[in-house]
């Protein structure tokens, strides 16, 4: 069979191929719900280096989406069940108990990074790449993915951070932070969960978490246990020496901030508190079995909800560029119905 | 019930290059029979309950070998292959009675017709083609015209130059509820049964509005030599688009 990618050729271009697609061996998939993420935005807008622009594209993007069950050579799920597809695909030798996380291993792809990513009219993946999201609202199952990159973080903290864990902050105001909190909130109930911001009416949003401050107005004598930093670009800088000042001896920092730049950080205090800094990124299969799980909790559900901008469905090239612009002027998730 | 039904009946005489009709060439690296290609894209449409192959009657068995060759178990049940007949429109008849005698006469029956030698097509545009046949009756694929089109009648100078913004090419699939296809076409005379070489046109004939739905540049028809060199650099190389 014949199958439509659609590839960005190089910044605001797009093209299509047509690539043959061999129906004995892996599961297809229709994509139905997709979420841009900023990784998606800055290959789009050209932010990244140029180099790695020239390596990467043409590629489709897209590593966030939801899609139904067209063709099951394992016969494990129906046409028309509905699944979350998992971007990162490990070695064919990488095993599941594996010290390394998958999505760590030096060998693993990552769809949209190098790969081709979602958007295409049809997704052949082998079925351990795949996690059923069949009983959970489609647009909410849209932004798994993202949910299992706060899973993974929550998971590595769980793994490395000391027991006492009476507080825990975000410095962040965004859609990461966001989700990190329903998470973490979600895994620790009885810890304090403090978010730290920029923006007021980002940071309105967080309305159930237990303390609020804009960067500016921190107390001087505020501490917390542990520190998750959701900011990247070039305020991870700030971020970063913020934790730094506020956390509390041999406290983690967990890392999930992309930057493109190098960033000064002070490591005398990082020494002298004997602090451990944790970089975290993407996800594996159980993350996103973890993810699905929380997602069919309603509260959860009701509150992820409002992040969520749903924009016109995606029928033709233009409107790719639309969803592309649109997500530009919106604070938090941009979700759309793809109909390619 | 919805059926797809795959217009293969030509025997090959328009490319010329080949002793093989052209929907059975290869098509991309793994040599794929074109028909395969574009019948592994219905199998993809689960409103569909099965999917009709009309070919020459000299090319039955040959599919059937393709078919076992090509197309996995779980989808052969939902396949049928039927003797086509000398016209296009003859053929969708012949499938059109097959059907019945498989399934039954029934005024619901959709059939959603295309040229096996259109391999290109997406899923959305089959189910654009189900809902609006469910919708409208009948309903063709097509794309805004992009050359200019002269009419000439006398075929030596022109007569018209129709205004382009209100032309468009014809692709398929076209889509329509498959006994009152039947009832129109045998209700045409003699002459209009030979001329007619779409479905649509039995509709439109009959003054009954066709609903025109979006297909796309890429859907090619594969019908000469350049066209299967065009087809064979598409899917093997990228286009911008």
């Amino acid at each position: 069979m014949i199958n439509c990618v659609y590839q960005l050729a190089s910044p605001g271009n797009f093209s299509i191929k047509y690539s043959e697609l061999n129906l004995n061996t892996s599961l297809i998939i229709r994509p139905l719900y997709m979420s841009i993420c900023h990784a998606d935005q800055r290959y789009y807008l050209g932010l990244r280096d140029m180099k790695k622009l020239r390596e990467k594209l043409p590629m489709a993007l897209i590593h966030e989406s939801v899609g139904e069950i067209i063709y099951d050579p394992t016969d494990t799920y129906k046409p028309g069940h509905k699944v979350v597809m998992v971007p990162n695909s490990p070695d064919k030798n990488y095993k599941t108990n594996s010290i390394i996380y998958e999505n760590y291993q030096k060998n693993s792809k990552f769809l949209s990074s190098g790969h081709d990513g979602f958007m295409r009219e049809f997704v052949d993946l082998p079925a351990d790449r795949v996690v059923s999201v069949n009983n959970i609202d489609i647009k909410i199952s849209s932004i798994c993915e993202f949910i299992s990159v706060a899973v993974h973080a929550v998971e590595r903290f769980k793994n490395i951070a000391h027991e006492i864990r009476e507080n825990i902050t975000i410095w962040g105001d965004g859609s990461l932070a966001y989700v990190l909190s329903c998470v973490i909130q979600n895994e620790f109930p009885g810890t304090k969960l403090t978010i730290i911001g920029k923006n007021e009416f980002k940071l309105s949003k967080f309305w159930f978490a237990d303390n609020i401050y804009l960067t500016d107005d921190l107390p001087k004598n505020f501490q917390t246990d542990h520190a998750f930093e959701c900011v990247g670009g070039d305020y991870s800088h700030d971020a970063i020496n913020s934790i730094i000042n506020h956390i509390n001896p041999q406290g983690t920092a967990i890392l999930l901030g992309v930057s493109e730049n190098k960033i000064a950080i002070n490591t005398r205090d990082i020494l002298e508190k004997g602090l451990t800094f944790v970089g975290s990124s993407r996800s594996g299969r159980t993350d996103f079995e973890k993810a699905a799980s929380i997602l069919e909790n309603s509260k959860i559900q009701k509150r992820l909800e409002q992040i969520i901008f749903e924009d016109a469905p995606v029928r033709s090239i233009a409107d790719i560029h639309r969803v592309f612009k649109t997500d530009l002027n919106t604070p938090f998730k941009t979700i759309f119905k793809w109909e390619l | 019930m919805i059926f797809g039904a795959i217009v293969a009946g030509g025997t090959g005489t328009r490319m010329g290059i080949s002793d093989m009709p052209k929907q059975f060439l290869p098509l991309g690296k793994e040599k794929k029979p074109i028909i395969i290609h574009t019948l592994e894209k219905f199998l993809m449409c689960t409103e569909l309950d099965f999917v009709y192959l009309g070919v020459h009657k000299d090319w039955v068995d040959y599919t059937h070998e393709l078919l076992k060759k090509y197309i996995i178990n779980n989808y052969q049940k939902k396949i049928f292959v039927v003797e086509g007949g000398t016209t296009r429109n003859l053929t969708i008849i012949n499938m059109i009675n097959k059907i019945e005698e498989n399934h039954g006469e029934s005024s619901d029956h959709i059939l959603v017709t295309h040229d096996a030698v259109r391999p290109f097509l997406t899923l959305k545009m089959i189910e654009n083609n189900i809902e609006n046949a469910r919708k409208h009756r009948v309903c063709d694929t097509v794309i805004p015209a992009i050359d200019t089109i002269i009419e000439s009648t006398n075929h030596d100078f022109i007569t018209t130059v129709p205004a382009r913004k209100n032309l468009y090419q014809g692709q398929t699939p076209q889509s329509f509820y498959a006994s009152e296809f039947k009832n129109l076409y045998n209700n045409l005379t003699p002459d209009e049964q030979n001329n007619f070489t779409d479905a649509c046109s039995v509709f439109v004939r009959n003054n009954i509005p066709v609903k025109l739905v979006d297909g796309a540049g890429f859907n090619i028809k594969i019908t000469t030599v350049s066209d299967y060199r065009i087809a064979n650099s598409i899917i093997e190389g990228d286009i911008i688009d």
